[in-house]
Formats: structure tokens, sequence, C-alpha cells
């Protein structure tokens, strides 16, 4: 099978679906592969890196497109040298991968409908765990956070970390980051490593754990309602949530320097979280970079594709962040690519099968040999996670009944009988039983014992865990002192007992130099 | 020589095998108290001879010398790897010591009691070869189960748990005919008759337990071993082998006591054995995701791009042998200005402290060697975990699902790094039939094959 990889030519794109690394690897599965001349220069991929991976070069864009597998990053559109729409250049029957977007772009499943093309949509593999080095929205994302902290700075225009210097100090810029999805917690990440201060705020009180756990301070609202919808992404929440939320913003705006916005909802408009007298309570020089341009933008004062100046504030609502790195996003998809292939080619035959049983490819095909098949059936995901009980679900509620009110209040006789006291009256009990009974000889014998069994319990609670090992062999060696019994009998008359005592000197011997002496070993290998 | 200098030595004995135990608390004061442990075994068997032997010398010293020149060959030829095998095989040796010893004594015609005195020796007697028998044949099975000459898979006998009863009841039975009888004759062959039983139980209670419950198993015999030498001191009224026994008996109680808390495991449990095969490996939610392997030269990599690495070692390194390897890439990244610590589970290996002993074998700097509790909330900032051939001890799931048989075990928290990479054979669940969730964490990666071979080529590429 041919695959071919046309440049981009959306205005601004510099990514390219593939890289020489991947190129090589799809080369070794048996695929032919055909890059167009220059696809790879934005990315700092040139035409011999391919060439040296195992790629033909094709002059134009019709030679990577008259290929049986073209992989993109952009959608197809129109292209205005050729005056002809990129669909039109795909070959009949031909297989396709690249981000689609279907719910927005119809039209262009209709085209591939015309075409009998199969077509695989990054941006609709589902999001499961399997999946995972398929997601190249997440790869993209993480990027787009990253970027976005360094655009920030880039107009921020001062230092983010604190420092004190001998020209004065110099305070830490603060960062809110709103929506701790992967690009949030990039941008958390980041942030954080350059040394702001950085809060975050989520829908999902599940993602808590994970900005904590970079360092951020989770914004709080005192308001129980959980933003989790299908598939981990966020849903639309209540009016009464929105109001306290937006009151935090505000609170926050008028405090941090920086807010960089990722709150997206699945097939909607990006909610409008920062207002523009939020943006006007900010601090001059402050800047807002908005992830949500695309797809309207968080804030109010949003330009897609631009940076703008409102009321002193520099709000960044570039489109293109993952494009701005373009290297390191072409990497990062291609090897997504890459993954999606080989889930395809199970064979590593240099052939592809679509295999819509599968519910990763099932949800990754919008359109299959012509025929639309997009939306997928919805899939469950983390169904396995919910505690079931003969088949059952079992509602939160009946986890929370609260079991230890009941155990919590033991009765008074319980409670002596756990005390340290119930065991020492029974061991003086014990004792005094025996004191009745015993002669003094041997009473004198058990007070050795017992004092001995304490020095024991409180020397060996001293002993370093790493010296374990030579402690076992040591009280291994000295135990043999039970060669003492065999050493006074060992000059009985009694033929029998001379030959027992005998033997037990031998093996207790045995076991003294060589408990003594392995232990020796060890140790000397302690030194260090 | 008088009774008075008689106990003195012994006094002095027992004073230099405590300082002994107690110069292990730290790695500077151990060898010297290995030194005190010698001179005080020496001290004591010297003394005795002179006050006690009066003939047969030449034999005795002829067998204490063939005795100690094959401890000697032995504790020399030992690989570090099967040290567990050669504590064993010793508990057994001082077993079957007090057996020997037990039955000496009760043949002895020259020791005359009466009354109180006399049932109380025979007891003592009857006990001391009781736990002498039990230990011995107990660490004969631990023996061959650690070096593989029996399998490791714990022995299900069907009502094992009657069976053990019914022989604890035919002792106590035999105990009760034998303090009465006044045949030595008959007596005699209830003592035998009971040292049989004991070795049966022996047998049976250790080889109930599967192989991972070694390090309890290796702790609770030293202990028995203990309380045998004990016992024979009651019956010899020797208080210096009283002190002795009473030593070695808490130390191994307290061992076993630390490794059942590291397993979050009830010491009867334990004993009572099959863990992991009643439906241990059905319940527990399956794995669901996949596992994402890494090669040498990208864990290579990403060890050169680290500044903290953190190596967890389990049985795994001991089986393949890798202890060298894992310190030559530690020497080497260390070189590198890499921070490289190790991270040891109280109940990794077969043994307590077998970890630290490999590490100190194969010259790890033991201050870079931490236990659990040191360095488990230090992962947060590990860049790379690498797990040898350990799996139960990193199982996530002891902590994330209640109904695990392994839940509430301390696991070292390794996924909390940046990534953990483990090494392991294939994806065979730990001993506790658990699978493990850690393999199909986003930040793993598994590199498969033999944890050596793996290592080695491993600096190679380094």
């Amino acid at each position: 099978m041919i695959i071919g990889i046309p440049a981009e030519i959306h205005s601004g794109e510099k990514r390219v679906a593939a890289s020489p690394d991947m190129v090589a690897k799809l080369v070794a599965a048996g695929f032919e592969v055909i890059v167009e001349s220059g696809a790879g220069t934005g990315a700092n991929f040139s035409d011999d890196m391919f060439r040296d991976a195992g790629a033909a070069v094709a002059k134009d864009a019709g030679g990577a497109w008259s290929t049986d597998l073209i992989l993109k990053v952009r959608p197809p559109e129109f292209n205005k040298e050729l005056d002809r729409h990129e669909i039109d250049l795909m070959s009949n029957g031909a297989h396709f991968i690249s981000f689609v977007w279907p719910a927005q772009n119809e039209d262009l499943l209709k085209k591939f409908t015309a075409k009998k093309a199969t077509v695989l949509a990054m941006d609709s593999i589902p999001r499961i765990s399997r999946a995972q080095k398929l997601d190249a929205l997440s790869s993209m994302a993480n990027i787009a956070g990253y970027r976005a902290v360094l655009e920030a700075s880039h107009y921020f225009g001062r230092f983010f970390s604190g420092q004190i210097t001998a020209a004065g100090k110099v305070d830490p810029a603060k960062v809110m980051v709103i929506g701790a999805g992967v690009a949030g917690l990039a941008a958390i990440g980041t942030a954080k490593s350059l040394g702001a201060i950085v809060r975050a705020f989520d829908t999902r009180p599940e993602v808590k754990d994970q900005i904590q756990s970079m360092d951020a301070e989770f914004l709080e609202l005192e308001f129980e309602e959980d933003g989790t919808g299908e598939g981990g992404y966020a849903k639309v929440m209540s009016k009464e949530f929105i109001e306290a939320e937006m009151a935090l913003f505000a609170r926050q705006a008028s405090e941090v320097d920086v807010i960089i916005t990722t709150a997206l909802i699945p097939g909607k408009p990006a909610p409008k979280l920062i207002t523009r007298e939020m943006v006007e309570s900010m601090r001059d020089g402050g800047v807002i970079v908005d992830l949500a341009a695309e797809q309207g933008g968080n804030c109010e004062a949003t330009k897609p594709g631009k940076v703008v100046n409102r009321y002193g504030v520099n709000i960044v609502g570039y489109t293109d962040l993952p494009s701005r790195m373009a290297a390191q996003s072409s990497q990062l998809y291609a090897t997504n690519i890459y993954n999606l292939i080989m889930e395809m080619c199970q064979q590593k035959d240099g052939d592809i099968v679509v295999d819509m049983e599968d519910v990763v490819i099932r949800g990754a095909t919008v359109v299959n040999q012509g025929e639309i098949s997009w939306p997928p059936p919805p899939i469950a995901v983390g169904a396995e996670r919910k505690p079931s009980f003969g088949g059952q679900e079992i509602k939160p509620e009946v986890e929370e009944v609260k079991v230890p009110e009941v155990a919590a209040k033991p009765s008074e006789i319980s409670r002596f009988f756990k005390s340290v006291w119930f065991p020492m009256i029974l061991a003086g009990l014990a004792l005094f039983g025996l004191g009745q009974v015993a002669p003094p000889s041997f009473m004198s014998h058990f007070t050795v014992f017992v004092l001995s069994c304490f020095i024991g319990y409180m020397v060996i609670w001293n002993v370093s865990p790493s010296l374990h090992t030579p402690l076992m062999s040591v009280t291994n060696a000295i135990s043999s002192i039970i060669i003492l019994g065999a050493l006074t009998q060992i000059s009985s008359e009694v033929n029998l007992i001379y030959i027992l005592s005998g033997i037990a000197a031998f093996i207790t011997s045995i076991n003294i130099v060589g408990g003594f002496s392995v232990t020796q070993r060890m140790l000397q290998m302690f030194r260090g | 020589m008088s009774p008075s200098l008689i106990t003195v030595s012994y006094l002095a004995s027992a004073a230099l095998f405590i300082l002994a135990l107690g110069g292990l608390s730290t790695n500077e004061t151990a060898r010297r108290g290995n030194l005190f442990g010698m001179i005080g075994m020496v001290i004591a068997v010297l003394v005795t001879i002179a006050a006690f032997v009066t003939r047969n010398l030449e034999v005795l010293i002829a067998v204490m010398v063939v005795g100690g020149a094959i401890g000697f060959v032995l504790s020399r030829k030992v690989q570090m790897t099967q040290m567990p095998e050669l504590v064993a095989i010793l508990h057994s040796l001082v077993g079957l010591a007090a057996v020997l010893i037990g039955f000496a004594t009760f043949l002895d015609p020259v020791a005359q009691y009466s009354g109180v005195e006399k049932t109380i020796h025979e007891i003592e007697i009857y006990i001391g070869v009781a736990i002498g028998a039990l230990t011995f044949t107990g660490s004969v099975i631990a023996y061959g189960k650690l070096s593989g000459l029996i399998g490791g898979q714990p022995m299900m006998l069907p009502a094992r748990h009657w069976l053990n009863l019914a022989m604890l009841v035919a002792v106590i039975v035999l105990a009760v005919r034998f303090v009465g009888e006044t045949d030595h004759q008959q007596a005699t062959l209830l003592l035998l008759a009971m040292t049989a039983i004991a070795f049966l139980f022996g047998i049976h209670m250790v080889a109930a337990i599967g192989g991972a419950d070694m390090p309890v198993v290796i702790s609770m015999l030293n202990s028995y071993s203990g309380w045998a030498a004990a016992a024979t001191g009651f019956m010899l009224s020797n208080d210096l082998l009283i002190v002795t026994g009473a030593l070695v008996g808490s130390s191994g109680a307290i061992l076993s006591y630390i490794m059942c808390r590291a397993m979050n495991r009830h010491f009867v449990s334990v004993i009572a054995g099959g863990f992991g095969t009643s439906g241990g490996s059905s319940s527990g939610p399956s794995i669901e995701g996949e596992v994402q392997t890494i090669d040498i030269p990208a864990l290579a990599q990403i060890l050169n791009n680290a500044t903290q690495v953190m190596v967890v070692p389990g049985y795994g390194m001991a089986t393949a042998q890798a202890q060298h390897a894992v310190a030559d890439i530690t020497r080497t990244l260390i070189k590198k200005g890499v921070k490289v610590r190790f991270g040891i589970h109280p109940v990794a290996g077969r043994m307590p402290g077998h970890m630290n002993v490999l590490l100190a074998e194969a010259k790890v700097p033991y201050d870079i060697v931490f236990e659990m509790d040191e360095i488990n909330d230090d992962f947060p900032d590990i860049d790379v975990s690498i797990v040898v051939g350990a799996n139960d001890t990193v199982n996530p799931l002891a902590q994330e699902d209640t109904d695990s048989p392994i839940a509430g075990m301390p696991v070292l928290e390794v996924w909390k790094g940046t990534t953990t990479v483990v090494l392991k054979r294939g994806m065979a669940a730990g001993y506790a039939g658990v699978d493990n969730p850690l393999f199909v964490k986003d930040n793993t990666r598994m590199l498969f094959g033999d944890a050596r071979d793996s290592l080695e080529a491993l600096g190679q590429a380094l």
C-alpha cells in the first residue's frame, strides 16, 4: 500500500502529518511512502531527511494525493493554486486520515462519499485508555498549553518567577488557568516551571488532585455540582453554578497577571467566562491567552487568530498554537497517526484493514467506503468501574452510608479487652499459677528467660532493616549455643548418649562456624 | 572448674551475645558485634569443655573440626542470592541438634529428679524435642522450596486445618501420657511417637505456605530455633542457653512481625498457608488498558535526561542475578550527575534484608539504599523509576481496590513518578495472583526479557 503525505495548504499551517522517524517505521512495516516536496519545510524536515528515511519525494501535490492512503493534518480544502478541491485529487476508494471535525464539515463528508473514500478522523478517536497513544487531540492540546504560556510570557514583559536582585525585588507572576484538561495541565506545568504562582479552576471536581499534584492551587466554589460529561469532557453547568463561577473569576481577574482559558464543551460554542468588565479590572500589562478562540473564545474580547489590546490587556487569540511549534507537533502527530495505522495493520504486511468491530477504529471512521458512518454509536467509558451488585448498579448514596457510626462506640467491656490491661492481668494470673506449683530452681531460670525476651525485644528493634539478613545468620550462629548440651553429655558412659551428643556437636559446629563466617562475609560487603 | 567460674563465663558469653545483636544497629558497629559473638561462643565452648568433658575429648575435637570446616566452606562458597537457602538449612541443624540433645538428656541415667521437678523436667524435654523437631523438618522443606527442589506452590491437603488440629491434639495427649509414664522404655516410645508427629507437622506447615511468604517462614523458623535452644536450656538448667534462645526467639518473632506488617497480613493467616489460591485471582477488576513497551536505547535516553532515578528491586533481581548489572548502571548514572536511589520494600526477596545484602555485594553504597517508609513520599519528584523484578510490592491495587487480596498492603508508590520502567520476564501475575494495573498506566513502560541481559545491554547503551 502506498501512503501519500501532501503539504498543508491552509494559510499559516506549518505542520506536516509525517516525520522522518515515522516514515522509516512505516517503510519497515511494508508500506511505500510518497512525500510531497517541501511538505516538511515548516517543521524543519527537509526532503532529504524523508528520502533518507526511505520515502519517495513527489514534485507536486498530485503525486502525494493519488495514493492509497493520504495522511494530513488539516481537513481537505480548496487548493487555489491548482484551482481544484483537494478531495478531487484523490483516487476513487482511497483512504484518508486527518483532523476532519465531521460535526462542522458535513459538506466535506459528502465530497468524500462521492470518491467512495474511507476517512478516519483523528479528532473522532474515542477517549478510552487503549486509544491514548492515538490521541492526537491530546498531543496538540499539550503543545497548545505549553505554547500558550510562552505567548503569555512574551506579551507580559516581566519575569514569571519571583526574584530578589540587587536592583530590587520582583514578585512572581500570578497565573490563572481555567479548564484543567490536557492543555490546561500543560499550561499549569509550564507556568509553574517558569516560577509563576498558578491557580486553576475546573468544573470537574476529580481533576482537583491532578491540579494539586502539579503544585498549583485549585480554586474551589462553594457549590456542589459535578461537571463531568460524557467521555471525560466537561458539560454545560446550571445557571446558579455559572453565576458562582463568574463571581470567582471576577475576583481572580483583579488579582492575577495572566489568564489562560481552555474551557471547551464538545459540539458547542466555547462558554464566555471572561467578560469585558473582568478584562477591564485586570492590571495594565496583563495577558489573556484564549485557547478556545477557534470556537468563539472564552473571553468576550477575543479576536480569533489575532492579538488585541483592550483596556491595557493583551488578549491572545491565536488559533494555530500547535502550528507555531510545528517541529514538535508534527513529530507527536506523526506518532499518533503511525500508532493508528499500526492498529489497522496488525500483520505488518504493508496493508491496512478497517475493522468496524473495533471500537477505536469504528469511532474514528467517519466515512466508510463512501458511506457516512458518523456519528458512531456511543461507547460506555468507565462502565466497568461502577460498583455493581447482582447486575444492578448501586447508587452512590448507598456507598456513603456511614458504618463506623455504629462501631465507633464500643462497650466498656470490649474496650477493656482491647486495652493493654487485659493481657497484663492474664499474664499476671498465669505467673501466679506457675509460682504456685513450680519449684524455685525453675522460677530462677524462668526469670532469666523472661528478662532475656525483653532484652531481645529492645535490642532487635534497634537493628537497621538493611542488616536483617546478617541478623538472621548471626542469630543462627549463636542459637548453636545449644552445642553446650552436647558437650555436657558427650562424656557419658552410655554409648547411645555419647553417639547422639557426638552427632549434635558435629552439626552444631557446622552451624557455629558457618553462621559467624557468612555473617562476617556479608558485613564485609556492607562496609561499602 | 568451680561452678561460680562457669557461671561468670556464661554471663560473659551472654553479655557478648547481646552486644553482638546490639552492634547490628549500624553498619559501622556490625562487624565488631559479630566479633563479640564469636568471642562469646569461644568462651562458652571452651569453658564447657574444660568443666564437663572427661572422656571422648579426641572424638569431640575431631567432629568439631570437621563440622567447623564444613561450615566454613559452605559459608565461603554460598552465592549471596542463595542466602535464604543457607539460613534455612542452618536452622534445620539447630532443630535437629535440639532433638538429639533432648533424647540424650532423657536417656541420661545420671540425672535423677523426683516429684514436681521430675514432671517439669520431662515437660521441658518434651517441649524442647517438639520445637526442635518441627524446626528441623520445617527448615528442610523451606530449604527445598527456596532452592527449587520442591515447587514453590503451597501444598493444599484437604482439611489441612483439621489435620493440623489433630496433630496438635495428638501431641498433647501423648504429653499427658508421657509425663505420667513411669516405665522408661514406654516413655521413650511415646517421645519417639511425638517426635514423628512433630516432624510431620513441620513438613505440613511449611509445605502449605507459598513462595512469597518465605520471608515470614524464614523469620519464624529463626524464632523457633531460638525457642528450641531456650527449651534445651531449661532442660539442662543452663541459663546461657535460656538467654541466647530467648534473644534469638524474640529476634525471629520481631522479624516475622515486621514481614507480616509489610504485607498487611495476619501472622496466623500466613502460617495457616494457602494465600492467593482461594478466590484471590478471580476477584478484583481485570486490567483495562494496553501495555506500552520501551526498548533499550529509548530507556538509556530517558535515564540520561533524568535528574532523579529510583531503582525498586524485587525477587526477580535475585533470580536473574542482576545485582551487579544494576550496580554498574547506578555508578554510570551517578557519574553523570543523576541522583540515583534505591527503594526497598521490607518483603522484597525471600528473606528479611535480602535485597540489601545483594546490593551490598554489588557494592552499591548503602547511603543511597532506603527503606520504603523513608522514600515513599519522594516518588512525585522522581523522573524515572526502574522496577527490577518486583510486582506485588508496587501494585497500586493495594491502595485502590479494597476487595483485592493485597488490599491495605503498604506498597512503593512508583506510579507517582514521571515515568516507571518495569523490567519483567512476561506479563505473569505476581505471587499474590493479582493483576497489576501499574503495567498499563500511561506513564509505565515495560521492558520484557531477562533482567540481567536487559540491564547489561542498558549499561552498554549508557
